[in-house]
């Protein structure tokens, strides 16, 4: 029905903060004069921005395939009509909702597995330094 | 179907991914992250197909099959023109500048 929205809603707000967090790395690494090292956090809510535009970009057109999405307004089919209205509401809040955090928690373990990773990475050298 | 053959063309643009490692001058990795943002969305949506229709979820008529599978592939070559789409535009091999900075000469 419209359960795509719930996603690329919650996209247009990552991908706000994810540029808005960009330019503030940018400057401060610019104002420290350090170079950055690893994968700084804007570049790990890029990939949810990617999972998320991607993600709803294919639903919606499963929708318009279906007929679910029109040209005219209101664009959804179940939009004109309360019945089916109150319908397309209620999946919304549960499907869109499921989508929207069964991607988010994907992505959620997936970055704080990468950042594990970076952090062993990081301690492995001072070990080595530590037993020589 | 449909969850079917995107999860396919996931696995197929992740292994491709893998290959090329860490250089990622395709951005293949983007494509990788559309195909399974896709999938996990249409997996969610088959969970609470499946809790409505039980046991019917597994068994589609053929020719809603048929139909889910062109959808499918439909949604896939839709993820490959969004990729390459992007791949034009941001153009990390300069390729697309090149050429027509050298038409401009």
């Amino acid at each position: 029905m419209a359960c795509f929205l719930v996603p690329a809603a919650e996209a247009v707000v990552t991908t706000i903060a994810q540029k808005r967090l960009a330019a503030k790395e940018d400057r401060a690494a610019l104002e420290s004069g350090a170079e950055k090292s690893g994968i700084s956090f804007s570049s790990k809510l890029k990939w949810l921005n990617d999972l998320l535009w991607g993600g709803s970009a294919l639903l919606a057109f499963e929708h318009l395939w279906h007929g679910e999405i029109t040209l005219a307004f209101p664009f959804l089919t179940n939009a004109s009509n309360p019945a089916d209205l109150s319908m397309m509401l209620h999946e919304m809040a549960t499907v869109g909702t499921s989508m929207a955090a069964a991607v988010t928690a994907v992505w959620a373990v997936f970055a704080a597995a990468v950042t594990a990773i970076e952090k062993k990475a990081r301690e492995l050298p001072e070990e080595g330094a530590a037993e020589a | 179907m449909t969850l079917l053959t995107v999860v396919f063309a996931a696995v197929i643009a992740t292994v491709i991914w893998y290959k090329n490692a860490p250089n990622d001058n395709m951005m293949v990795g983007t494509l990788c992250l559309i195909y399974w943002g896709a999938s996990l969305m249409w997996l969610v949506d088959a969970v609470f197909e499946f809790i409505e229709l039980k046991e019917k979820f597994f068994t589609p008529a053929p020719a809603e099959m048929l139909n889910d599978l062109y959808l499918g592939l439909s949604a896939a070559a839709l993820g490959l023109v969004i990729w390459l789409v992007m791949l034009l535009i941001k153009d990390p091999k300069n390729v697309v500048r090149q050429t027509i900075l050298k038409k401009l000469k």
